[in-house]
C-alpha cells in the first residue's frame, strides 16, 4: 500500500489534494483494501455544497456500505462518473482514482494527517 | 469512510484451521461467536471459483448433534418437520426444528448414519440453544442418547463443478455414484472412516467431509485439498462468498430468512414440512391452524433491483406509493448473476413474480421487482461435463 506525500489524509480514510482552492478527494489505499471488491459508488451532483466533514456519497463493496466524508467544505465542481460503470478502479488504483473535485471554502476538518502520520494511524488501527 | 466490520475478540471460538487461515492472510471476523475467515483473496474471485471451478471452505463452526438408540427415529420425527421415515442409511435431508408456535429453532441437515443413529448438522450461532432445545424436547424419552459432537469434527466443504474431480484425487472411494444429499464413509487423505457427504450451501455440486478436529490433521487435509484443486484454480473461500453463493441460490440463513419470529409457511419452506407424516411433530398444530385460517399473510420472495442501488439486510420494502410493506432479510450484489438481488418478506398481495415494489436505500426510493427464486440454478448434471467420468 502506498500514500503519496503530497496528499493529506482524513482519519475516515479519504485523501485530499489541495491546489489553491481546488480540492481533489479520493479514498485511500487502506480503505479500498479494507472494503474489498468495490461494486458501487454513489456520487453527488455537480454544484452540490458540503460543509467540511459532511457525507458526500458512499462506496459499497459486496459486503458493506461506507459513507464518504469530504475533508474540506465547498462546492462540487466535478465528479468522476467513470466510477458509475467501473467502481473497481478504486481497488485497482485508489491514489490515482479521484472521486470528486471541490471549489474549497473555509478551513479543512481538524486533524488531517501527513502520509507518514496516516501510515502509522492505519498500522495502529489494523493492529499490526 | 467508516468500516462496519467488527473486530474479532479474544473470547471467540476458533476452529482447527484457525492458524491455517491466518497463514493464508484471511480476514477474520466474528460469526456466531466464532472467529472465522470472511475472505481470503477477494470475495468475487472466491464466489466465481465455486461457480466455475472449485472452492474450499472451513465450515467447522457448524454444530453436530447425534441421536442414537432404539427411539432415535421417533425422536427425530417428533423434533423435525420433514419426514425422516423416508430416509435410508446414507441419506441426508434438509429439515428444521420448530417451536410449538411453528416458528424456527433452527434449520438443519439430518443424516441417517445407521438404523437408530442420526446426525443433525445445526448452525454455529444457535448451537447452545439447539442442544438445550433437543434435550428439553426429547429428554423424557427413553432409549435415546443425545450427544453434542460438534467439537469432534473439522468440517471442510469442497464446492463447485470441479469439486468431485478435486476430492477424487484424495480418496479411493468412487465419488460419482454418491447422489446429491447422500453420503458414505471412506478413506480421505489417509484418514479412515471419514464421512463424505454430497451436500453444501452454495447451490453448486460439492462435498462436505468430516475429519478429526485437531489442528495438525485439519491443516494437512486443507493443504492436500488445495494441492488437489490447483489445476482447477481452487481458491480458499470465506464466509463472504459462502453468503453470496447461498443467496444466489435463495437458501435460507438462520437469523435472516428464518427465526423464532417467522413460521414455515411464511419462509416458503413448506416443501420440507410433512404435515401428513403421521407424527405430531413440534410446531405442527400451530402450522395446521395457520393453514386453516387461510395461510400466512406475508411470504419470503426474491427481489431484483430494477433501478441503480443495492438493497441490503434490514432495508425497508415499500409499495410504489411509498407505503412500508416489508423488509429485506438478505441483500447483496450477486457476483455470478451480476444483478443486485435480495430476499424479503412482503404481503401475499406482492408475493407473485412481476410485482413492482421499491426499496428504501438510505432515504431514497429505488425500484425493484419480485422474481422467481432461486436467482441461480446450476446446469443439470447431464449437461455438466464435471459430473461425467
Amino acid at each position: 500500500m502506498s500514500y503519496p506525500e503530497n496528499y493529506r489524509y482524513a482519519k475516515s480514510h479519504e485523501w485530499m489534494l489541495l491546489e489553491g482552492d481546488s480540492a481533489t478527494v479520493g479514498i485511500t489505499d487502506y480503505a479500498q483494501e479494507s472494503l474489498g471488491d468495490i461494486v458501487f459508488v454513489e456520487l453527488p451532483k455537480v454544484g452540490a455544497e458540503f460543509e467540511a466533514g459532511a457525507t458526500f456519497g458512499s462506496v459499497e463493496s459486496v459486503k458493506a456500505v461506507s459513507d464518504l466524508y469530504t475533508p474540506v467544505g465547498g462546492t462540487v465542481t466535478a465528479v468522476n462518473s467513470v466510477l458509475n460503470d467501473a467502481p473497481e478502479n478504486l481497488n485497482k488504483a485508489a491514489n490515482e482514482t479521484w472521486v470528486i473535485r471541490l471549489a474549497a471554502k473555509g478551513a479543512p476538518v481538524e486533524g488531517l494527517l501527513s502520509a507518514a502520520e496516516y501510515q502509522k494511524f492505519v498500522a495502529d488501527e489494523s493492529g499490526h | 469512510m467508516s468500516d462496519s466490520h467488527s473486530n474479532a475478540a479474544a473470547t471467540l471460538r476458533r476452529t482447527g484451521l484457525y492458524n491455517t487461515h491466518l497463514a493464508h492472510k484471511a480476514r477474520m471476523v466474528d460469526f456466531g461467536g466464532w472467529e472465522m475467515p470472511v475472505q481470503y483473496s477477494g470475495l468475487i474471485d472466491e464466489h466465481m471459483a465455486v461457480r466455475t471451478g472449485v472452492g474450499v471452505f472451513d465450515v467447522s463452526h457448524m454444530g453436530d448433534i447425534q441421536l442414537r438408540g432404539p427411539n432415535s427415529l421417533a425422536a427425530v420425527q417428533k423434533l423435525l418437520m420433514n419426514d425422516a421415515s423416508r430416509l435410508q442409511v446414507g441419506q441426508a435431508q434438509y429439515s428444521a426444528m420448530l417451536y410449538p408456535n411453528g416458528t424456527f429453532v433452527d434449520d438443519v441437515v439430518l443424516h441417517k448414519l445407521s438404523e437408530n443413529d442420526y446426525l443433525i448438522v445445526i448452525n454455529a450461532g444457535t448451537r447452545e440453544k439447539d442442544v438445550q432445545w433437543v434435550r428439553q424436547t426429547l429428554g423424557g424419552m427413553g432409549g435415546l442418547h443425545i450427544t453434542d459432537v460438534s467439537d469432534y469434527y473439522t468440517q471442510i466443504a469442497i464446492q463447485g463443478p470441479k469439486a468431485m474431480a478435486t476430492l477424487q484425487k484424495l480418496t479411493p472411494v468412487d465419488l460419482a455414484p454418491i447422489k446429491n444429499y447422500w453420503f458414505t464413509w471412506g478413506q480421505v487423505c489417509g484418514l479412515h472412516n471419514v464421512l463424505i457427504a454430497r451436500t453444501g450451501y452454495t447451490g453448486e455440486d460439492g462435498f462436505e467431509i468430516y475429519i478429526p478436529s485437531d489442528a495438525a490433521t485439519s491443516a494437512r487435509v486443507w493443504a492436500e485439498v488445495l494441492a488437489a484443486g490447483e489445476e482447477f484454480g481452487i481458491l480458499p473461500c470465506g464466509l463472504g462468498a459462502r453468503n453470496t453463493l447461498r443467496l444466489e441460490s435463495a437458501m435460507a440463513l438462520y437469523g435472516h430468512e428464518i427465526s423464532d419470529k417467522l413460521n414455515v409457511w411464511e419462509a416458503n419452506l413448506g416443501r420440507y414440512c410433512k404435515m401428513d407424516k403421521g407424527v405430531d411433530f413440534v410446531g405442527r398444530e400451530a402450522l395446521r391452524q395457520v393453514q386453516e385460517r387461510g395461510g400466512p399473510s406475508k411470504r419470503l420472495v426474491g427481489l431484483e433491483m430494477v433501478e441503480r442501488g443495492i438493497g441490503r439486510d434490514g432495508y425497508p420494502v415499500l409499495s410504489l406509493e411509498g407505503e412500508p410493506i416489508g423488509t429485506i432479510t438478505s441483500g447483496s450484489p450477486a457476483p455470478f448473476v451480476k444483478k443486485n438481488i435480495a430476499l424479503a418478506y412482503v404481503p401475499m398481495g406482492f408475493a407473485e413474480p412481476g410485482a413492482e415494489v421499491a426499496v428504501e436505500i438510505r432515504g431514497q426510493r429505488v425500484k425493484a421487482v419480485v422474481v422467481a427464486t432461486p436467482f441461480y440454478k446450476r446446469p443439470k448434471p447431464a449437461t455438466d461435463p464435471a459430473l461425467k467420468r
